[in-house]
């Protein structure tokens, strides 16, 4: 008899939908035969038969949303087997839309490996699940939504939605990458946007980065205004003499006659056990080039506010996502015009006791940190970068004037980073605000190993940044 | 200069591979009228006056950095430009000074530029080889070599993007043509079907190198045969050949076929730029193709022969030349440098 259970397809999925059974009860499968298509938030996928039997109870509907990983979905009596008796129908329930909020992030086994191993076991049922340190809480109060009607939507389908706004408004605005088109995206950020768009102003290229990065740049050069996804931006290092050579420089070798209004986007920094070449952050890398703006936003609502303001950007602009955050939820507001201004870094959380200031994916850490330390009574104040070039130092600095204490959280390596970045700006012109050296959280200086206990250690973690918030309060 | 190929006989197990593409005709050597081919003339020369006398502002220090000539392929960048309209775009790499000449950018502007001057048509922040005019659709002047390749297919991306009926046109020499981002380049040109002409000024030395040194398919023409992209060889020291050809390619591209691929064969007298010895070629070799081969001598001669033109005229457009030279040259050297406030200016266009 097997039990065949919903299979994570990818490293970060979690749930899926239980799109089409292709077998019924009684069928007899052959190893190989494709039982169910499954869609997750970021394609459907064929589910085969691993044993040849005769399929004897299907536990899921099909039709059925947010199927967590693991769930029983179907019985194979294999040709030996007696015939086993019947089987209640497992408790999935069949929802009508996606789930407002973000599943419970330990429920998936590559997350609950993830959990810092450090985090005490919580006793108190309602106190929030310990989660990766990666991936953070849902719900936090501070999404940067600004004030009026918002609705409640993932990191992805923001993106997604500002490109589509854009697209409408501008003719000039179209996206080209790899599967961005007919697949809908490696990681369905431009779900949709074929149908809508059309074949012309979604281009599916061949995996050509060097050579689609530089047409892409081309394009802008004579007044295009594209948006390049790169799969990942690991990808990226073999276009980015376009990304830094042919795109940032141009406006000024060119004495400012000819510009490069282009953005280059998609996930940067770790994935889940991607190991070294998938798994870096590049944020201190392009902030650090002169004639680029770099934007790694947090929420969805800075992920579509900021992206939003990237297209229209008369400069080039490297748009950091991360294929963590794609799947989570925030409040986005309403409408279609609702622009994040570049260059001003968010204030994510008020506090009085010490500034934590990160960026992307760090904010969720520095926000999980936050709610350790209130509860030991430090107030950590938030400032989340949303920009990394141009730095809003003006709000790192007024922070740092407020808390006197300052910790930098960064998913990357410690070295020549933001983190490096933002200490610097600290000693040169916040000297006299401060009152104990300004630290640094990051990701451990190696190559990001694939072993789930050695990736773990490797990774921002939570309690590393109470540890260093505690410290520079002297507590 | 050429060196002789031997080619593997094709037997019945390793058959020359077959392929029925379509190809445009052969080109045909065009017949210019009189102000043609005194306009081709004449431009030829504004090429080589401006080159020399750059070499020799570089040689008293007016001129920084790298400085790559163009002395000896004036025919290429003429005979192209001849067939362009104004809505096409061109693009090339560092050696562009004849490029931007070609385009009817006033030689004031580019001269300046490569003495660093407020007046020179970057500011005085691009130099030699980053300068650029939207307004002659000239897309620069790109100094890593075969990063234009990929921008030029972007250029023709955008003209069929917006559906304009321009072509561009994208320069690079034979060693730019062992980059990889090339052919990166003509897989999505020809699948796209992008109006891209892909001019290879094959002027046989990248840098030292040269080509049957560094190309295992040393007939260049024939390197786009992997993607359907055809190619043609012209003798880039006619400038009517050039102009010929220019004339098949263009039409082939504009009828919406797909992009096309130039080989010019061609020839650098000077170094690779100011500071190259040249030690990897015979002083024999260069004389001699000065000597057979020049483009501006082959005109003047048809100039002639065809009674387009006597001693006369001819002197006279070199005046007239000479002229503009001198006038360009002492306005690069008196114009001022930058002002230092233009060291902050166009690093961003927006304001955050």
């Amino acid at each position: 008899m097997a039990e065949i259970k919903l299979p994570a397809m990818s490293p970060t999925m979690e749930e899926g939908t239980l799109a089409k059974w292709l077998v019924k009860e009684g069928d007899t499968v052959k190893p190989g035969d494709v039982l169910a298509e499954i869609e997750t938030d970021k394609a459907t996928m064929e589910l085969e038969a691993d044993d040849g039997g005769v399929v004897q109870k299907l536990h899921v509907e099909a039709g059925s949303e947010g199927v967590k990983v693991g769930t029983l979905i179907a019985t194979i009596a294999g040709e030996d087997d007696e015939p086993a008796p019947p089987v209640e129908k497992a408790g999935v329930e069949k929802t009508v839309s996606k789930p407002e909020a973000t599943p419970e992030p330990a429920a998936s086994p590559e997350q609950a490996q993830a959990v810092t191993a450090a985090a005490p076991p919580s006793a108190d049922p309602k106190a929030p699940p310990k989660v990766s340190p990666l991936v953070p809480e849902d719900g936090v109060p501070d999404t940067g939504a600004a004030d009026g009607p918002t609705k409640r939507q993932t990191v992805r389908e923001a993106l997604r939605d500002a490109m589509a706004e854009e697209m409408r408004s501008t003719p000039e605005v179209f996206v080209m990458g790899e599967e961005v088109a007919e697949y809908q995206g490696a990681y369905k950020v431009t779900q949709g946007l074929l149908e809508e768009f059309g074949p012309q102003r979604v281009v599916d290229t061949p995996i050509t980065e060097y050579g689609f990065a530089g047409l892409g740049t081309g394009a802008a050069m004579a007044g295009l205004r594209p948006i390049v996804e790169f799969m990942t931006f690991n990808f990226a290092m073999q276009a980015i003499d376009h990304i830094i050579n042919s795109a940032a420089k141009t406006n000024y070798m060119s004495g400012g006659q000819m510009r490069c209004p282009i953005v280059f986007r998609g996930p940067n920094g770790a994935a889940s056990r991607v190991a070294a070449q998938h798994s870096q952050n590049y944020g201190p890398w392009y902030a650090s080039v002169p004639g680029l703006i770099v934007i790694a936003p947090y929420s969805a609502a800075d992920a579509k506010g900021l992206l939003k303001a990237a297209i229209r950007c008369p400069d080039p602009v490297v748009f950091l996502e991360n294929e963590l955050l794609y799947g989570q939820s925030f409040d986005v507001p309403e409408g279609d015009d609702v622009v994040v201004p570049i260059g001003k870094a968010r204030v994510a959380r008020d506090g009085k006791d010490v500034t934590l200031v990160s960026y992307s994916i760090g904010v969720g850490v520095a926000l999980d940190a936050a709610k350790a330390l209130a509860e030991e009574g430090i107030e950590a104040e938030i400032v989340d970068l949303r920009t990394l070039r141009p730095l809003d130092t003006a709000t790192v600095l007024a922070s740092l004037k407020k808390t006197n204490r300052m910790v930098v959280v960064e998913e990357g390596w410690p070295t020549c980073s933001i983190s490096s970045e933002i200490i610097a700006v600290a000693m040169e012109q916040g000297f006299d605000d401060l009152d104990a050296p300004v630290l640094r959280v990051t990701n451990v200086d190696v190559p990001l190993p694939y072993a789930a206990n050695l990736e773990k250690l490797a990774l921002l973690k939570v309690e590393d940044v109470v540890t260093a918030a505690k410290k520079v309060c002297y507590k | 200069m050429a060196r002789t190929v031997t080619k593997m006989a094709a037997t019945a197990s390793n058959p020359v591979p077959e392929h029925n593409w379509p190809r445009p005709d052969e080109p045909v050597r065009h017949k210019p009228s009189k102000e043609e081919l005194l306009g081709f003339y004449r431009d030829m020369l504004l090429i080589r006056r401006f080159e020399e006398r750059a070499g020799q502002l570089y040689g008293m220090g007016m001129i920084g950095g790298f400085c790559h000539l163009y002395i000896g392929q004036e025919a290429v960048v003429v005979g192209i430009q001849a067939a362009l309209e104004k809505t096409d775009s061109v693009i090339t790499g560092y050696r562009d000074h004849g490029h931007m000449l070609a385009a009817g950018i006033p030689a004031n502007a580019v001269m300046a530029e490569l003495t660093g001057r407020q007046a020179g048509i970057s500011k005085g922040k691009g130099g030699s080889m980053h300068m650029f005019s939207v307004e002659h659709g000239f897309y620069g002047g790109h100094g890593i070599v075969a990063a234009q390749v990929p921008l030029g297919t972007g250029l023709a991306f955008a003209h069929k993007y917006r559906g304009d009926g321009g072509i561009a046109v994208t320069y690079f020499g034979d060693g730019a043509s062992n980059q990889g981002q090339v052919y990166e380049s003509f897989n999505m040109a020809e699948l796209w079907k992008l109006p891209v002409i892909f001019v290879i000024e094959n002027n046989q030395y990248a840098m030292g190198t040269s080509v049957n040194r560094s190309s295992a398919e040393d007939l260049l023409y024939r390197r786009g045969e992997s993607f359907r992209v055809p190619g043609l060889q012209v003798d880039g020291m006619d400038v009517l050949a050039v102009r010929g050809a220019a004339q098949t390619a263009v039409e082939w591209v504009r009828a919406g076929k797909g992009p096309l691929l130039l080989e010019l064969k061609t020839y650098r007298y000077r170094g690779h730029s100011m500071s190259d010895p040249a030690k990897y070629r015979s002083r024999e070799e260069v004389q001699a193709m000065r000597e057979k081969s020049d483009p501006i001598e082959q005109a003047k001669r048809e100039i002639i022969e065809a009674g387009f033109g006597d001693e006369a005229a001819l002197k006279a457009i070199d005046k007239e030349v000479r002229d503009i030279v001198t006038a360009a040259a002492d306005f690069a050297e008196e114009s001022p440098e930058p002002d230092p406030r233009e060291l902050y200016t166009d690093v961003l266009v927006g304001k955050y």
